[in-house]
């Protein structure tokens, strides 16, 4: 996709939000400046010389309270990239463990001056609350099963780079929805931008009135694939289950799991997408993760990195006083 | 005996027990009304309170508070309340229930309502009876509901023996699990845990059944979905003891209050449909519903400014709960007879109180209304305890002027005697 979709005004009126909680409230021409923003960041992180100082003298604190590698990691490079003091709080360590309550987590954070805050945590809205009461921009680095912004920015990034455009778009997305807030900011994301989103899951992991959000809800897998052009597909989320929603990951994968011949009822050039991690022989099978050509699963991961570098250097252009911006 | 000196409310228009209007005065000695109607005036020595030309009503009887938040229930014209045993400790022992019993006087009754299990589990019975003679005016499940039938048709055939009515929280709690929201597009947009609005009509068609094989009366604190409604209608129509309750909150708002996850409306059960809401008025038109109560559960910010899975369900309902309810008379929903059966006259038949009504004879609670005065709702300057309301800055109608409780004025001017 080389010729722009979406125009956008000029310095902060482009993207006027103070933060980024969630994919919900954004115009579809904001996703699309923060896409353009990040591809200036794809070129940079593929030199050998992958450092800018941007960011230099801002101090971004990464707040995990619940465990992440992958997501952590990608925003802890992304600011160091920019030249960013990054620090990452761990909340085994932390006083969150002592009793500390959310709030006054998020307020001893914002005492120490933060330039940004990055937040996971395990549940929904948490993010949102801590934005209301710290000064300085919020990232929603994933909150409960509400949303997931960046990564939905990334996976658009990633369409982006190998489809032509949105419009009219069949993205497939297959797995957990209801534990899923990846799937949320995907169909916000991606139903924005123009595409056909279908949902797939059995009904016990299906939300409660989704195609009000604008998607077409399968529960047989093979017809959910047929001409799609985007397959993404979700783990199980057992650590968020309350009971058994599925006999077994062996009936599972027999019904939703990802194999080459599944992959075959879609395009011939469908993509192959998954956020990770991933549950190799349950969701998707090792020779469709491993597809040459067709799995985008590690380039996700390279976009990740851009889209976080994005997201920081635009909300923090109003505190670094940019032309335009302040 | 009373220490106080007998009162007489003159001037008002007195709402009678058959919902008629009548100019008059209301004469009370010893904590009872001695006398009221038109031809009534004070005796020498009388307090004597002049309510102007406005609204003289029975004060309220509110079903099924978590706290007793004396300025909150003075403010909302409540003059008793009916406390739920989930306190900490429960009111599950004899003792607890005497000292609940005794904490609101003078000037505050307080019913307390006996939990139906120990620790209320929901597996073994309380001592019902001892906690009955300690003051306790029926028995409630609690917050949650009891899963086990087995105990629950044992509870409702010992609570029916010894004549109290058990209260009931309904919602299955298989189908609820750790949810806070109803099933719906706004719990899924939201991402929170969430559970079929038909968790509530399966465990109101158990507890039908089971009150009827037990012959046992029955309350359903709150009511508040279509389907749960029908299955207490059909009840009804029946001839059974069943009744139903309800709270404003769910006649006032749906689930779309909880969008950017306002924890006020956090509130159990959680807020509906659009389409329960309107079924919630149907049926209080119809006369399926017999009372709405306040619910009152004043939350402060360490239990509500939290993740909104994380936070109390629960709202401060108390000063609300009239203006609320008048809302339904302006409407043309019910007239305002019938909204003092619902606040006042069927909570008092239910707790089995000489209360509720005026009439000669029965406890001087009294309160003088307007029922149009216009004011703020201001989460920031509530009577309560904490200012967890989901009708924060809405504009409401109706206020308390005067408040007597057995014949003795707890809120308002101080009246002139003659």
């Amino acid at each position: 996709m080389t010729s722009p979709e979406y125009t956008y005004p000029e310095g902060a009126a482009a993207f006027p939000h103070r933060g980024l909680v969630s994919i919900a409230g954004l115009a579809p021409h904001e996703i699309w400046f923060l896409l353009d923003e990040a591809e200036q960041w794809v070129q940079l992180n593929r030199n050998a010389q992958k450092h800018r100082e941007v960011l230099s003298g801002l101090t971004i604190i990464n707040a995990f309270f619940e465990n992440s590698t992958r997501t952590l990691l990608s925003f802890e490079i992304a600011g160091k990239r920019l030249g960013a003091d990054v620090v990452n709080m761990a909340v085994a360590t932390s006083s969150v463990k002592k009793g500390e309550t959310l709030i006054d987590t998020a307020m001893t954070l914002n005492a120490m001056h933060a330039d940004a805050i990055v937040i996971r945590h395990a549940s929904s809205g948490a993010v949102r609350l801590i934005a209301g009461k710290v000064d300085c921009p919020v990232l929603n680095a994933g909150d409960g099963q509400h949303e997931h912004p960046t990564q939905a920015l990334l996976d658009a990034l990633t369409i982006r780079h190998a489809k032509r455009a949105f419009n009219g778009l069949r993205v497939t997305i297959c797995g957990d929805i209801l534990h899923s807030r990846v799937a949320r900011s995907n169909i916000l994301c991606l139903t924005s931008l123009g595409a056909d989103v279908r949902v797939c899951a059995p009904p016990a992991l299906m939300p409660a009135d989704i195609e009000r959000m604008n998607v077409a809800v399968f529960h047989d897998f093979d017809a959910a694939l047929k001409g799609a052009d985007v397959v993404m597909m979700l783990r199980l989320q057992m650590e968020r289950m309350q009971g058994q929603f599925i006999p077994s990951p062996r009936e599972y994968r027999h019904l939703y799991g990802l194999s080459l011949d599944r992959l075959e009822k879609a395009e011939p050039d469908a993509l192959v997408m998954h956020p990770g991690p991933m549950n190799r022989g349950v969701e998707i099978d090792s020779n469709v993760a491993d597809l040459v050509g067709r799995s985008q699963i590690t380039t996700q991961v390279e976009m990740g990195v851009a889209i976080r570098m994005a997201c920081l250097d635009v909300l923090t252009r109003r505190a670094r006083k940019l032309e335009g911006w302040s | 005996m009373s220490l106080h000196a007998p009162l007489t409310v003159t001037g008002g228009r007195l709402l009678l027990p058959d919902g008629t209007i009548i100019p008059g005065a209301i004469r009370c000695e010893g904590g009872f009304i001695v006398a009221l109607g038109g031809g009534v005036s004070p005796q020498p020595g009388d307090e004597v309170h002049d309510a102007a030309g406005k609204l003289v009503t029975p004060g309220l009887v509110d079903i099924g508070v978590f706290e007793i938040d004396k300025p909150a229930f003075h403010f909302g014209g409540v003059t008793r309340a009916a406390l739920m045993p989930d306190q900490n400790p429960p009111l599950d022992v004899p003792a607890r229930v005497r000292f609940a019993a005794q904490s609101g006087k003078p000037d505050f009754w307080v019913h307390p309502l006996a939990a139906a299990t120990k620790e209320l589990e929901g597996r073994s019975l309380a001592e019902i009876a001892l906690m009955r003679d300690a003051g306790a005016r029926a028995v409630a499940t609690g917050r949650r509901w009891i899963g086990d039938s087995g105990t629950m048709l044992r509870l409702l055939q010992y609570a029916g023996m010894l004549g109290l009515v058990v209260i009931a929280h309904a919602e299955d709690a298989g189908l609820v699990g750790n949810a806070v929201a109803t099933a719906g597009e706004m719990a899924t947009r939201l991402g929170l845990p969430n559970a079929p609005a038909e968790a509530e009509a399966l465990a109101l068609a158990r507890d039908i059944v089971l009150a009827e094989l037990a012959g046992a009366a029955i309350h359903f604190r709150k009511v508040t979905t279509a389907a749960g409604l029908d299955l207490v209608r059909r009840a009804k129509d029946r001839g059974l003891k069943v009744t139903a309750g309800v709270s404003p909150a769910y006649f006032m708002l749906s689930d779309l209050a909880m969008a950017e996850f306002r924890t006020f409306a956090h509130l159990s059960p959680p807020l509906r449909s659009e389409v329960d809401r309107k079924a919630v008025i149907a049926a209080i038109a119809d006369g399926t519903i017999d009372v709405i109560a306040s619910c009152h559960d004043p939350r402060g910010p360490e239990d509500k400014r939290l993740p909104f899975a994380d936070s109390a369900p629960g709202m401060a309902g108390a000063e609300t709960l009239l203006p609320l309810t008048l809302n339904l008379v302006r409407d043309g929903v019910i007239p305002i007879g019938r909204a003092f059966d619902l606040l006042a006259a069927n909570p008092a038949r239910l707790l089995g109180v000489n209360a509720g009504r005026l009439a000669v004879g029965t406890e001087a609670d009294i309160a003088v209304i307007d029922p149009e005065r216009p004011w703020i709702v201001d989460s920031d300057k509530m009577a309560a305890s904490a200012g967890n309301t989901p009708f924060d800055k809405q504009p409401v109608q109706g206020r308390v002027l005067a408040l007597f409780k057995g014949g003795v004025l707890v809120r308002a001017k101080k009246p002139r005697r003659t």
